[in-house]
């Protein structure tokens, strides 16, 4: 697979419809997830459980919505992937709401922690989402002919935006072991390049992970943390952050500081939402992020 | 008789004790306050730097829209989650400089001075 066929495009959708942009810049539509025999996976992110602010007053309303959006998709994503900040405080109370709510998801789950999942100790999150292979955090596997690597940047309580050492190591001996010709999916919360350091948006110590990512034809990076869709391209690497589904935040650069943005209310469901990944046998891939409302 | 007391709880028991009189030293630190109130605005603790001594209840207000920390970097003191409107005190009991910042985010640095809590009492 060229790294040209890997990632198509991401865009803003209402629900049920994916908008590509094709090589020729066309717009087209199709029924979401319409496609058969393809692998498929969601991302969600930033559902902030404990979040009471009038900018978002049910954020657990909202993350059940987009729950159920997901349940009803004709076909089935391969596993549904939070980016982070499942809570707002890291309180037991929280990570109970979020969990009882994600009980409902039909796709096998995987969630990694944001900053906000991990304030004064990280325990609370690894009570509530603990793998068994992934005593750190941090882990990699194989699906759909995909090589996935799930990171921590968040463990580091004075920089926001840090892997650590043990865990770039592990990191460069993973994708070591992988073929140039493999896709690599890259899951992280806080962004892992300089998207907008002033507000704290960027990775300390990501440049070594994208050095090693480098050689490969398409590499996709799906973070969460900013609330908001943008995408960044380097070389061979597509980087793709995620809307959540508690509140908007500020575009960077375009208010003093970063934090809950108020909308209209009958703007906030069209700002909120999930994302598709769906990989079709010898076609381009297609990321496309779904609204709410 | 001159009787030295080396206070490293509130600083209100000292002033508490019946009869007591402080020196010229001590009224200078008296005139600090002794709850001190550290407003978190604008991503920000307000006052970034503070003298304290021992003994002395700081409160920490949360008057932004986003939520914060206000946690040592020795860890000697943490807030935890600290959500717009909230508050939370701790007393500081240890004599030294402390440099806390938001563990949210990290790039809001502040420092506290704490000073001996040393009072004469004369009877």
């Amino acid at each position: 697979m060229k790294r040209s066929d890997f990632l198509e495009h991401v865009a803003w959708t209402g629900s049920g419809i994916a908008w590509s942009l094709s090589a020729s810049g066309l717009l087209a539509s199709q029924p979401a997830s319409a496609a058969t025999n393809s692998f498929s996976f969601v991302q969600i992110s930033d559902s902030h459980i404990g979040f009471t602010r009038p900018e978002n007053p049910d954020v657990l309303g909202t993350f059940a919505k987009t729950i159920a959006a997901i349940n009803a998709l004709p076909q089935q994503p391969a596993f549904v992937v939070h980016t982070g900040d499942v809570t707002h405080l890291s309180k037991p109370a929280q990570f109970d709401a979020a969990k009882q709510v994600l009980s409902s998801l039909k796709a096998p789950l995987i969630v990694l922690p944001g900053e906000h999942d991990v304030i004064g100790s990280p325990q609370g999150f690894f009570d509530a989402f603990a793998r068994p292979d992934a005593p750190n955090g941090w882990f990699a596997f194989d699906q759909g002919g995909i090589h996935f690597l799930s990171l921590v940047n968040v463990f580091n309580f004075e920089v926001d935006g840090k892997l650590g050492t043990d865990q770039l190591d592990f990191v460069e001996k993973d994708l070591a072991a992988q073929k140039t010709s493999t896709p690599i999916v890259v899951f992280g919360h806080v962004p892992l390049y300089a998207l907008y350091p002033p507000w704290g948006w960027t990775t300390q110590d990501g440049s070594r992970v994208l050095a090693a990512l480098r050689r490969f034809d398409a590499v996709t990076v799906l973070n969460g943390h900013i609330h908001q869709i943008i995408q960044h391209t380097e070389g061979n690497i597509r980087f793709a952050t995620a809307a959540a589904t508690a509140y908007p935040q500020p575009a960077p650069g375009t208010a003093d500081k970063p934090g809950p943005l108020k909308v209209p209310d009958d703007m906030l469901l069209k700002v909120l939402g999930y994302r598709s990944v769906e990989l079709v046998a010898d076609a381009p891939a297609r990321v496309a992020d779904h609204s709410l409302g | 008789m001159h009787k030295t007391l080396i206070a490293t709880g509130a600083l209100a028991f000292c002033l508490a004790v019946s009869g007591a009189q402080v020196s010229a030293a001590e009224t200078a630190a008296n005139a600090l306050p002794s709850v001190l109130t550290i407003h978190i605005k604008n991503f920000m603790f307000n006052p970034m730097s503070a003298k304290i001594h021992a003994g002395d209840r700081v409160t920490f207000v949360n008057d932004d829209d986003e939520a914060h920390t206000a946690t040592a970097g020795d860890k000697s003191f943490d807030s935890e989650g600290l959500d717009s409107g909230g508050t939370w005190q701790h007393v500081f009991t240890k004599p030294g400089t402390v440099s806390y910042f938001c563990e949210l985010h990290p790039y809001m640095k502040a420092t506290i001075v704490v000073l001996p809590a040393t009072i004469s009492l004369q009877r």
